[in-house]
């Protein structure tokens, strides 16, 4: 025994074929393996305690760039083994002492994990971010130059009326936005098994300064994800104030820890 | 497969065909708020996590990117602040101190009170 190791577990699945994960790095950079108890099979890598220990993990959660390159090893490795076969994602850092107690993990959730797995299979999640297209923001200031400034109560009453009907023009122009959006994830509800709303993006994230309205997430039968990429195509043309965004396909992280499972587990 | 023209198609993950790496924020939001929640062995405090998640979603190149376009909550927000939880400390503390001030004299009005008069 050369130092404290754990079993970091990414998915579980029914089973996946010999070899296909031999190229994947995983989180601790090392082999990705199985552990296979009551027909079941869940995808894991022996990781050292003192990066993945509860301490370290503590520590190393709040570390942005061993965040991010963690959060990438941990998707990558559940992307591909959704390709192989249905998976349930466990969220990160979900650390076990050894095969033993995650064996343990398995049977004793056997069931559940199989009614997951019914529910996640041959379907994928996408998802859809919806934001103001930025020349709706410009089209709720109306243009103020060159009208008349006058009517009673002189200069200062007329600017407090522009003033008034540029703010409420604003937020007219806000609340159709809403309302767009609502009708976009109405349309989009309508092609999805279910559906589950991430709270919006700040726009620091996503890089744009355009307000998110919407950020969805859609569990779709895998026949349908081409119906669904056209659907938001023409959504994308019958709301011009709009600007959509599609990701996917994702594993169905989404879904996969839903409530039903919650409330039995 | 082709999105319409508003549409900016990215991908999740390359399955599928798609070519552009995930967006890191919706990585996160993904792993940490969802997949299924089950405890290993190791205990992670999920209120860390959950609380990194916060961070995560104002900001994640760098804090500092948010405080200088004047986006700074969190240094009031008692779960991301040690300095917001000593005042909440200080605060408590305080509140207690008037409390047992209030007690104080409300005995005192009450013996006063059945002093002059023989009830409560």
């Amino acid at each position: 025994m050369t130092e404290p190791r754990g079993l970091w577990v990414y998915a579980v699945t029914e089973q996946i074929p010999a070899g296909s994960l031999d190229q994947v790095a995983g989180v601790g950079g090392g082999q990705v393996r199985t552990v296979v108890a009551d027909g079941l099979t869940a995808i894991a890598e022996d990781v050292p305690l003192e990066e993945f220990g509860e301490a370290a993990l503590r520590r190393n959660l709040e570390d942005l760039a061993w965040l991010e390159e963690t959060a990438r090893a941990h998707h990558r490795v559940i992307d591909a083994v959704v390709r192989q076969s249905p998976v349930v994602p466990m969220r990160l850092a979900t650390v076990y002492s050894g095969d033993a107690s995650v064996a343990a993990m398995l049977a004793g959730r056997a069931d559940d994990f199989r009614a997951a797995l019914g529910r996640m299979s041959r379907r994928q999640e996408w998802g859809v971010k919806v934001y103001a297209a930025e020349r709706a923001e410009a089209n709720a200031a109306p243009a103020h130059g060159g009208t008349e400034d006058t009517g009673s109560g002189g200069k200062g009453a007329a600017y407090l009326r522009r003033r008034r009907d540029q703010l409420s023009a604003q937020q007219d122009a806000r609340r159709e936005l809403t309302v767009s959006a609502e009708l976009v994830h109405g349309a989009l509800s309508q092609l999805a098994v279910d559906s589950a709303l991430h709270p919006p993006q700040a726009p620091q994230l996503t890089g744009t300064s355009a307000p998110m309205l919407l950020n969805a997430a859609y569990l779709l039968d895998e026949q349908r994800s081409e119906d669904f990429t056209a659907a938001v195509g023409a959504l994308a043309k019958s709301h011009p104030a709009l600007r959509l965004e599609l990701t996917g396909p994702w594993p169905p992280y989404s879904f996969a820890g839903v409530e039903q499972e919650e409330e039995a587990w | 497969m082709q999105p319409g023209s508003g549409a900016a198609q990215t991908y999740g993950s390359r399955y599928g065909g798609g070519h552009e790496p995930a967006n890191l924020g919706d990585i996160l939001e993904r792993v940490l708020d969802k997949g299924l929640v089950i405890a290993g062995d190791i205990q992670v405090n999920l209120l860390d996590i959950e609380l990194l998640t916060i961070k995560l979603r104002l900001v994640i190149a760098s804090l500092e990117t948010a405080r200088e376009v004047g986006i700074n909550w969190w240094e009031n927000d008692p779960w991301l602040s040690a300095d917001s939880q000593r005042r909440e400390v200080r605060e408590r503390r305080a509140d207690s101190e008037l409390e047992d001030e209030n007690y104080r004299l409300r005995q005192r009005v009450r013996a006063l009170e059945s002093g002059g008069r023989d009830r409560d």
